[in-house]
């Protein structure tokens, strides 16, 4: 087993025929995830990578049976795909584009809350989701993992790769690894991919990568202090060497009014008995250590 | 992005939340000037610059002492006789134009600004109110409600982080639904919490709701009011207006966009930004390149747990071509600090051979004079690393994030 996605889940890409859109939809279709067909308003009727594009989500699902959607769409139009996908009935929806408003994911975030409570909306702003060997939604590269038993949770892109690549380095492979995304308004906080972990019998421990804003990491502390995640688990805290009031790359990446700082994180986590490791290069190993103890 | 006092307040002027009457000035003779349009009486200069602390702060001239400005600003030296704050109070035409030109074209040294302090191009004048109650209001979406919410408390002037720190009980918060706006009932009860009753109450719910209303349509992320004042006949006023605005919502509020002061900003970050490059400038003397801004923080973290400092934040984003890794260099190299590079690039789908490909020819257009060091990680890095070594150019190869870290240290302490 794993998390959100499996060799079963159905993908349509929303955004198929765009530049990226096409490309990573074709690098998922070859890593063996099974794409079903495209939406993109004004080009129902053509087909890309050899699978039938929509005009509408509400078609494509009729059509193709998806259960999931990788949103490509422009940041101006992107809140609105992730609307549409969830109405269509779409169950897993991960916008990968980065740049949309604040307050149009705000609005996004409260529909879904209102009017589909079960739609589970993984980023924006991430590389999406992955289970090595049989599902990759997202723009991570699939060769770097390997199928086995740990859970990977991050807001960050290219450090998770680096995390995922050390950990299949040292022979452990991983059971799903989610990018929940850098942006400081979204659809899935470590919080939930913890208790989506807790309750998957297929792993056995999770490595978490925080970083600076915001207050999702403590949460995630206390969720562990409070004995809901009982698996073991380790992290690392991007950005201790941050200045306050910049941002850092990411939407959400700030220290802002004194909080969201890196050093308050790490206590947190520590205080949870969460293992931290204190350099980059030492994500796996703190993850391996965090298993043997 | 962030916009002046002034242009705050006209942009709120227009959206129907009261501000006190005011005339941006330019040049001393317009600030006279306006001193008489202004009706006269009691009238506030005051200097337009991108940090708060300006009622504190102290304009300078090019061979007053900096440093020590700073600690005035800062409230750890007595000001002295003479020294120029950054909000005056003036009671004649005359004054109007001494205190403007006390500021304009003088360097604005705060709590905020730092040591370098900001240039002072524009006064706001402004009319002085009789001020019964200074409160305070803060609008900021909060990442854990993901929604807006509206942040009032009766401990208006001061820094709202102080109170919020030592007396968090003292500060109401409201949530704001995105589609619904401030709704009556909750205005009634933000105006209720700080002890508006009667005219100031009605004028307060109305403050309040054009307000919110302004920082949902204008896509604004966060909205500042310190102190809002109560005046003795009732009247509730925006004495002072910060607002930041949504860089990624600006395509559609172009009227905003257009407000931008570029003087204001690093024009590395403007530079960098505008080669889709993001870019933070730091204080130490480690320059680094990465791709991803999880990995670009982690390997700032990743030289300070060695021993060095960072003297940036970059991230090339996820492809690295050789055009953004070019102007790469050249944002990072210009900081004279720099005693080092490291670019630390982590190739998932695009490979290390063609990233080591860009890297040299991005190298060849440019006068290394500090050393390089490059770490590869990903597809092909073997044939990427060995592109690097043959190349005949002085760079260092590291395998690992350690290695290169300790590589890039050493560099930077050999150059020194």
């Amino acid at each position: 087993m794993s998390i959100l996605v499996d060799k079963d889940t159905r993908l349509i890409c929303q955004g198929i025929t765009g530049k990226a859109g096409a490309f990573h939809s074709e690098q998922c279709r070859d890593y063996g995830t099974n794409l079903v067909g495209g939406v993109t308003p004004g080009k129902g009727g053509t087909t890309a990578l050899g699978v039938p594009v929509f005009d509408t989500c509400e078609e494509a699902v009729k059509a193709t049976g998806a259960n999931a959607t990788m949103i490509f769409v422009p940041p101006p139009f992107a809140a609105d795909s992730i609307l549409e996908a969830a109405d269509a009935g779409i169950a897993l929806i991960v916008a990968i584009t980065e740049g949309i408003p604040v307050l149009d994911m705000a609005r996004a975030v409260a529909y879904l809350k209102a009017h589909h409570p079960s739609v589970r909306l993984i980023g924006p702003n991430c590389p999406g989701v992955i289970t090595p060997g049989q599902c990759k939604i997202g723009i991570m590269p699939g060769y770097i993992h390997k199928p086995g038993r740990v859970g990977v949770v991050s807001r960050s892109g290219t450090l998770t790769y680096e995390a995922v690549w050390q950990l299949t380095n040292l022979g452990i492979g991983q059971s799903t690894c989610v990018g929940i995304g850098g942006d400081p308004v979204n659809g899935t906080s470590f919080v939930d991919a913890l208790n989506m972990f807790e309750n998957d019998p297929d792993t056995d421990a999770v490595l978490m990568m925080g970083e600076i804003g915001g207050n999702a990491e403590e949460q995630a502390a206390e969720l562990k202090k409070s004995g809901k995640f009982t698996k073991p688990m380790a992290a690392f805290i991007a950005g201790q060497t941050a200045p306050p009031g910049k941002r850092m790359g990411h939407a959400g990446a700030i220290i802002s009014g004194g909080s969201g700082k890196a050093e308050d994180k790490i206590a947190a986590l520590e205080g949870a008995g969460i293992r931290v490791a204190k350099s980059p290069a030492d994500m796996g190993v703190s993850l391996q250590a965090a298993l043997k103890a | 992005m962030k916009v002046h006092e002034y242009q705050a307040k006209d942009l709120l002027k227009v959206a129907g939340v009261a501000v006190p009457e005011g005339i941006v000035c330019g040049t001393p003779e317009e600030a006279a000037e306006a001193y008489d349009k202004l009706g006269g009486g009691l009238i506030v200069v005051k200097a337009q610059v991108h940090a708060g602390g300006r009622g504190k702060g102290i304009a300078i001239g090019p061979d007053d002492d900096r440093g020590e400005a700073l600690e005035i600003a800062s409230g750890l030296k007595p000001r002295k006789e003479g020294m120029a704050k950054g909000v005056q109070l003036v009671r004649s035409k005359e004054d109007a134009k001494r205190a403007a030109s006390e500021l304009l074209g003088k360097t604005l040294v705060t709590y905020q600004t730092g040591a370098d302090g900001q240039m002072i191009k524009k006064v706001l004048v402004t009319v002085g109110h009789d001020i019964a109650r200074e409160l305070y209001l803060g609008l900021a979406v909060d990442r854990g409600l993901q929604c807006p919410v509206l942040m009032a408390t009766t401990e208006g002037g001061v820094d709202i982080e102080i109170v919020a720190h030592d007396t968090p009980e003292k500060i109401h918060r409201e949530p704001i639904d995105v589609g619904a706006g401030l709704l009556d009932f909750q205005a009634r009860k933000v105006c209720h919490a700080l002890g508006l009753a009667g005219p100031a109450a009605r004028n307060g719910e109305k403050f309040l709701k054009a307000f919110v209303k302004f920082f949902l349509d204008s896509d604004a992320s966060l909205a500042e009011i310190n102190p809002l004042i109560v005046t003795d006949k009732g009247e509730v006023l925006a004495l002072d207006a910060k607002l930041n605005f949504d860089d990624n919502a600006m395509f559609r509020h172009k009227d905003i966009a257009a407000l931008i002061d570029v003087d204001e900003e690093d024009p590395n970050e403007l530079r960098a930004g505008k080669s889709g490059l993001s870019y933070v400038s730091l204080d130490g003397d480690i320059a680094c390149l990465v791709n991803g801004a999880g990995l670009a923080m982690s390997t700032m973290d990743l030289i300070k747990y060695h021993g060095g400092e960072p003297a940036n934040f970059l991230d090339v984003g996820g492809g690295a071509q050789k055009d953004q890794v070019l102007e790469a260099f050249r944002i990072l190299l210009a900081d004279p600090n720099v005693k080092a590079v490291l670019v630390n690039i982590f190739g998932g789908i695009m490979k290390c051979d063609t990233i080591a490909s860009a890297l040299l020819a991005a190298y060849d257009e440019i006068d290394f004079k500090v050393p390089l060091v490059v770490r590869l990680e990903g597809t092909n890095v073997d044939l990427g690393k060995k592109l690097l070594d043959e190349s005949g150019r002085k760079i260092i190869t590291a395998i690992g994030l350690t290695d290169a870290a300790k590589k890039v240290v050493a560099a930077a302490k050999g150059a020194a």
